[in-house]
């Protein structure tokens, strides 16, 4: 039990040269860990936001929604399905989205079994393997036909737009020049957001919460206003909500949508901030012919649902630009040339959790921290002196080491420390010694029981085991529950547990044993102070 | 050098003499934690109760009562107020507002406004927004994460024990943890995320001193096959009674330095684990390890299977040799 051949000692040792490394770097500031030489590794631990000040913002699209967006689509694509139909156009009536589904009714009851397959031919395979189709297609009664969105269609629907909105947030972010922001996806519906060492969340967040779907439609200028104020609109046209409180009654067809932009940036026009705007190819062509024809009609640019402006065309624009003026202050204007650049979300997300934290809250917290690891440890180190004499100098080297380990561990792995996360290491510290104690008392017995020195050290070895085992097994139990279950700094929390759990068996059994080992080999002691 | 002992040796102190004053002050303690968790309820922090909450920070303590004045002017619903670690940091509560993001926003943008009127040397450190929806699911899994912690935890200790100790780890983790919810439903300290995360600790270490009792239970039921069941039980606990001190004192004073130099934000969470630990420590003293004396755990209980064990061990080698 008490013997170490060499190549054991020089592992151990090695593995302690290799942790003080790679842990090394932690102890520097950022440019001077930046600067150390190539071999020398140079990363550093992650803190968690609640340490170094930031913002955690987790937004939810509603499944309701990708749903009514996929119905939407599916309108359009059956209406164009019946158009094209081969062997010519099928008749039809009252087309309408009701129950999460698109139904017509056939107008020739011959045409039903045509019009069935038609729309059979328009669905198409979820994933690669499995035989199941986007839409399916049911017959409500002889001559009703219903086509239906498929639970498979739908979530595969819901995964490209969330991919989408992911993609679009990294652009917006981007944008704000913030460094490494965390952008995930979480579960089916929903996308965590983790900007560190942000000042101004408000701004942040101005730009995650819009969809920024932006529209060029013409103004309705027959609708009787009365009407208007009440909500009410002609067929073919739809009330939009104005920025002072008005309404405005516009063409529920879009003249064009902001899909096609390709570009967006502030500006001035006679000293007041504007948006200008360029189309591509295709976009710029559409643009041209609806304002050329057009003209003298004034239209609305609608952004989410509400009216910026509505102003006469009041000649064709041809170049594929444009401006859109409004009440924009310098600052309004770069975010919403912000938005028209990085493209509207796919879906409507809403925030539904947010943790912001200052900075100067994070640093005090590393200091609070810092100021009681290093406390408790003097403490326990203290303590296990006076109880222990040599042994207790023995579990204090494996404290010691311990700490060292976690922190390499960690830095090695990536593991982001976050505040519970600095609570978990001086726990740590003083459970780290448990294992020391079961074995100092075990041996302590065991003298007292008369048993020789030597075999008093290795019975005390052999029998703590069992105990440490176990007890130890029990602690990463209740970690991992906790690494599975929490969230954020609670994850962080459990990964200095586990680690520390498994770090300490180590040192307090291992490096400790081995410090018995050289100092018995070396004294040849007859007796023990214990 | 004289070393400093805690526990003189040989120490014979007649735990089970007290255990049935023990349990039944174990199984009252937990019933009143219940029944106050029950009544009073916990003080949710907003991870759990969902809502808005700021942090704040002045320069010089603050009167809460006029603080709650100046918030409830905001008009965004009745403010809780609280001192967060010092006099001079509050935590505010409110409810969440109706409605979409910017709603949230300028409840934030008023509130601190009024404070900032009136209070111009003002900080504000931290804000944080629970929706319903989230707060309701961190309940449910933090609740889940508790419940599979203990029943993980004592079929692990019924598979290397005997199931008379599954059973009295059980029994132990719930004491600890009702007991520990009882504090806080009692102090009205906040109760939140960190709370969780200080209770599964607690499930994890309060567990320590009852696997290490357990342990010397069991080496010696083997030991004294004829000894009487509570003087084995009695010897192992005053056997390990050193051990048990030491140990807990030193997660006391680890975590009595995070009580009082940790900061403001982690104290709910180290004032849950240090006094988990002391609960934890009594709790594998006075009730898991009598416990097993009514579970009805005798020598015969490992030589059982231990017995069979060997059995299977020999039939294993019989048909090795067979198929050789």
């Amino acid at each position: 039990m008490l013997d170490f051949p060499p190549w054991k000692i020089w592992g151990i040792a090695l593995t302690m040269l290799l942790a003080a490394i790679v842990a090394a770097p932690n102890f520097l500031s950022e440019q001077q860990a930046a600067s150390l030489p190539s071999p020398i590794p140079s990363r550093q631990l992650n803190l968690g936001l609640d340490l170094r000040g930031g913002s955690h913002i987790l937004l939810e699209a509603d499944p309701a929604d990708v749903r009514k967006m996929r119905l939407e689509v599916l309108e359009e694509v059956v209406r164009q399905g019946l158009r094209d139909a081969s062997g010519g156009a099928i008749p039809y009536m009252d087309l309408s989205v009701a129950n999460g589904a698109v139904s017509f009714t056939v107008r020739n009851a011959g045409d039903v079994d045509r019009a069935v397959e038609t729309m059979r031919g328009l669905s198409q395979p979820v994933g690669q393997l499995s035989a199941q189709r986007d839409i399916e297609v049911n017959l409500a009664d002889s001559t009703r036909v219903s086509v239906r969105p498929s639970a498979a269609g739908i979530t595969q629907e819901t995964d490209r737009a969330m991919a989408q909105a992911v993609e679009v947030i990294r652009r917006r972010i981007d944008e704000l020049g913030t460094r490494e922001p965390t952008i995930i996806r979480q579960g089916q519906t929903r996308i965590v957001v983790q900007v560190p060492g942000l000042q101004e969340p408000e701004q942040l967040k101005a730009l995650l919460g819009k969809t920024a779907k932006l529209e060029f439609k013409l103004v309705d200028t027959e609708a009787d206003p009365a009407e208007a104020a009440q909500g009410r609109a002609p067929a073919g046209s739809q009330v939009v909500p104005n920025a002072d409180g008005g309404v405005l009654v516009v063409k529920r067809r879009a003249l064009i949508t902001g899909d096609q932009l390709v570009d967006s940036q502030p500006s001035f026009q006679e000293g007041m901030p504007v948006v200008s705007f360029r189309f591509d190819g295709v976009g710029g062509k559409r643009f041209a012919k609806a304002t050329q024809e057009n003209v003298g009609k004034p239209f609305a640019i609608i952004l989410d649902n509400q009216v910026i402006s509505a102003p006469r065309i009041n000649e064709p624009i041809l170049g594929g630009s444009g401006i859109i003026s409004g009440n924009f202050t310098t600052e309004s204007a770069n975010q919403l040339a912000i938005l028209l650049r990085s493209g509207k979300l796919p879906v409507e997300l809403k925030v539904i959790e947010e943790r912001t934290v200052g900075p100067d809250l994070g640093a005090d917290s590393i200091r609070a921290g810092a100021i009681a690891s290093v406390l408790a440890t003097v403490l326990v180190a203290l303590f296990m002196l006076v109880t222990y004499g040599r042994f207790g100098i023995y579990s204090v080297v494996a404290l010691l080491l311990n700490g060292l380990l976690i922190f390499a561990v960690m830095t090695l792995i990536g593991a982001t420390l976050t505040l519970p996360g600095i609570a978990g290491f001086v726990l740590t510290i003083g459970a780290a010694v448990d294992a020391n104690v079961l074995i100092n008392e075990r041996i302590r017995e065991e003298l007292r029981r008369g048993k020789a020195l030597v075999q008093s050290i290795e019975l005390g070895y052999k029998e703590a085991s069992r105990a440490i085992f176990d007890a130890n097994v029990t602690n990463v139990i209740a970690a991992v529950m906790m690494f599975w279950f929490g969230s954020g700094p609670i994850k962080g929390f459990a990964v200095v547990l586990i680690i520390g759990i498994i770090t300490s068996v180590f040192t307090a059994v291992t490096v400790t044993r081995l410090l018995v080992s050289l100092w018995l080999r070396r004294a040849r002691p007859q007796q023990l102070v214990l | 050098m004289r070393l400093l002992k805690l526990v003189p040796d040989d120490t014979n102190i007649p735990f089970l003499k007290w255990r049935n004053v023990a349990i039944w002050f174990s199984i009252a303690l937990i019933a009143a934690s219940i029944a106050l968790v029950a009544i009073r309820g916990l003080n949710f922090g907003v991870d759990f109760a969902g809502g808005l909450m700021i942090e704040a920070r002045f320069d010089k303590p603050v009167e809460l009562d006029d603080l709650r004045a100046t918030v409830n002017e905001a008009g965004a619903g009745d403010g809780n107020l609280q001192t967060f670690g010092d006099p001079r940091t509050v935590a505010i509560r409110l409810p969440l507002p109706e409605g979409d993001d910017a709603a949230v926003q300028a409840v934030v943008k008023q509130v601190q406004g009024k404070i900032e009127a009136s209070n111009p040397d003002v900080e504000f450190r931290r804000v944080e927004t629970v929706s319903g929806k989230v707060s309701n699911e961190l309940i449910r899994d933090g609740a889940l994460a508790m419940l599979l912690a203990m029943i993980g935890i004592s079929i692990y200790i019924w598979f290397r024990f005997e199931w008379q100790f599954g059973v009295g780890a059980l029994f132990a983790l719930v004491h600890d943890v009702a007991l520990t919810m009882g504090f806080f439903a009692l102090t009205q300290l906040e109760f939140d995320l960190n709370t969780v995360a200080a209770l599964l600790t607690i499930i994890g270490y309060s567990l320590n001193d009852t696997v290490v009792v357990y342990d010397r239970i069991r080496e010696n039921l083997r030991k004294y096959r004829k000894m009487d069941m509570a003087e084995i039980l009695n010897l192992s606990i005053n056997e390990t009674l050193s051990r048990t001190i030491v140990t807990s004192l030193s997660m006391i004073i680890a975590l009595g330095t995070l009580v009082l130099l940790g900061g403001s934000v982690l104290f709910g969470f180290s004032v849950a684990m240090l006094l988990g630990i002391v609960i934890g420590t009594f709790s594998s003293i006075f009730v898991s390890a009598p416990l097993l004396l009514w579970l009805g755990v005798t020598p015969d209980s490992f030589i059982a299977s231990e017995a069979s064990a060997e059995d299977r061990l020999k039939a294993k080698k019989a048909t090795e040799r067979g198929q050789v």
